[in-house]
């Protein structure tokens, strides 16, 4: 039954993959082929490329990145608990109130401790 | 439906001798590409010609109208023009990632048509997971972008992805958490079940049902536009900053399908919108449509599609008016605002929902009476200001 739902799933993952290999090798054979040197070089605004970009970049989009984690995790977790949640009633909401609790407090934690502060 | 037509064929000995599984995969494989050329690929076509005539009336220009009655197959022409190009991939560039990039995106983006309900009975699969499969294939495109920017090894490429992946990841949470705002009232991720709780008339959508899903209904607005990379948000490629952010060393077919991809998004967006809080495809009861499931689907369809393009309008409005935010101010409108905004917003549905379990009749109907009061408000105003600058009121969009 399971695999019934999702066969289209995969009929449609092994159509795009179809469609994108297509259109770029007609690409390929349509387009002309005239490679030089200063083409395929890296773009910088036409002045000479200097370094490779493969180095360190800004410590905040790390620092997101481990925000958005603790707090996806968490958002997975509420997913099952969303569904049953009308068969459990009072007991659901009072359990969600802890856990969306300590949620909270940890984000008015990172809040004061400034890892919300871009500049 | 698709089954028995194969197995008439089968039965008639069109096939030959073919063995059953095999027409069957073949047969599906053929209903896919029918999907993906005769709708998936032209919406995304299509929503880029009507953008570029919607921005040019609003800045005054006349946009594209060479090419087809009114300009109408410019997108096929764009298309045909970036598939003649020439392709370079950068010396510097890791070529194997920087050939995947477009997969990934193109494969996060038709995948999710698979659970988009466009009627009752016109869907390619009711997945019972649905909201949650929708929400997860079209995080696939970050990972398309990022690859993109990672692998082109380029400044600008590896900013633009990063800052994408940034931006999506963060916004992910606040539009995760207003979701949950409807399926806290459905009980169900289903896309078919949660429609089917709404109803056609305004005040039993999930969008009026209470206050806290009114305003879950802008977060996950704000934040899906955020997610498709759309400007006020559309950072990833600030075209006066970045160049072209993480499309900046593709070209030809691959670039194709960065903006393919852009473009159909709009769509995926404005389905989930319709879906979770705009009634989706319920139409009213006319007696005697019911009878006949031809029309019935087709009137669904077209409230459907009506309703995602009236919301893909809103986004190309909102495009050609608002400036862009800083990188800053986009990080702290998410965590600062909106996340607090929603958690509250969860949980006061849920208050709601234990308090009311049928809904409360009254707040639906005063909702609904605020947010026509909104609109029809916000349109008194347009023609006021139109009036006081002294411009003519014509109403002419193909002038």
């Amino acid at each position: 039954m399971l695999a019934d739902q999702y066969l289209p799933v995969l009929i449609m993952l092994l159509v795009a993959g179809a469609i994108v290999t297509i259109m770029v090798n007609a690409g390929r054979l349509l387009g002309p082929r005239n490679r030089t040197e200063t083409k395929l070089d890296t773009f910088e605004c036409g002045n000479e490329s200097s370094g490779s970009a493969w180095g360190r970049f800004s410590v905040k989009f790390y620092l997101t990145a481990i925000l958005f984690i603790v707090f996806d995790v968490e958002v997975v977790f509420m997913y099952p608990w969303a569904l049953v949640f009308r068969d459990l009633g009072w007991f659901a909401m009072s359990s969600m109130s802890i856990f969306i609790g300590v949620l909270a407090l940890g984000l008015v934690y990172e809040w004061r401790k400034g890892a919300l502060e871009w500049e | 439906m698709l089954q028995q037509f194969l197995d008439s064929l089968i039965a008639d000995g069109t096939l030959g001798g073919m063995p059953r599984d095999v027409a069957y995969l073949i047969g599906m494989l053929g209903a896919g590409a029918l999907v993906v050329f005769g709708f998936v690929l032209n919406i995304s076509g299509v929503t880029t010609f009507v953008e570029r005539r919607v921005w040019a009336r609003i800045q005054s220009r006349i946009g594209p109208n060479r090419v087809g009655p009114q300009g109408i197959l410019q997108w096929l022409a764009d298309g045909i023009k970036l598939l003649m190009k020439e392709e370079a991939i950068p010396f510097a560039a890791d070529s194997a990632l920087f050939k995947l990039a477009p997969f990934v995106v193109t494969v996060g983006f038709i995948t999710a048509f698979v659970a988009v309900p466009f009627s009752s009975a016109l869907v390619i699969a009711d997945l019972n997971l649905g909201i949650l499969y929708i929400t997860s294939m079209t995080s696939l495109v970050v990972v398309g972008i990022m690859i993109a920017g990672w692998a082109s090894n380029n400044k600008w490429s590896l900013i633009g992805g990063i800052r994408a992946a940034a931006q999506i990841v963060s916004y992910e949470i606040p539009a995760a958490l207003s979701i949950f705002t409807v399926i806290l009232i459905t009980g169900t991720l289903s896309m078919q079940g949660i429609i089917q709780q709404q109803g056609w008339g305004p005040w039993d959508w999930f969008i009026f049902h209470s206050p806290f899903t009114f305003v879950g209904f802008f977060i996950t607005f704000v934040s899906l536009l955020a997610e498709g990379n759309r400007t006020p948000f559309d950072l990833p490629e600030a075209e006066s900053e970045l160049v072209a952010g993480f499309v900046t060393e593709y070209s030809g077919a691959r670039y194709l399908f960065f903006f393919l991809v852009e473009w159909g998004n709009l769509y995926v967006i404005s389905a989930i919108l319709v879906t979770l809080f705009l009634g989706g495809w319920q139409v009213p009861m006319i007696p005697g449509l019911a009878e006949s499931p031809f029309w019935l689907n087709l009137t669904q369809a077209v409230t459907f599609i009506v309703k995602s393009y009236a919301g893909v309008i809103t986004m190309m409005w909102i495009r050609a008016t608002l400036p862009r935010v800083r990188v800053d101010q986009l990080m702290s409108t998410c965590w600062k605002y909106l996340l607090p905004i929603a958690f509250v917003n969860f949980m006061g549905t849920a208050l709601w929902v234990l308090i009311w379990p049928e809904g409360f009749r009254f707040a639906e109907l005063a909702l609904t009476l605020l947010g026509f009061s909104m609109v029809v408000y916000f349109f008194y105003r347009v023609v006021f200001h139109l009036r006081r600058s002294g411009a003519e009121l014509t109403f002419s969009p193909l002038s």
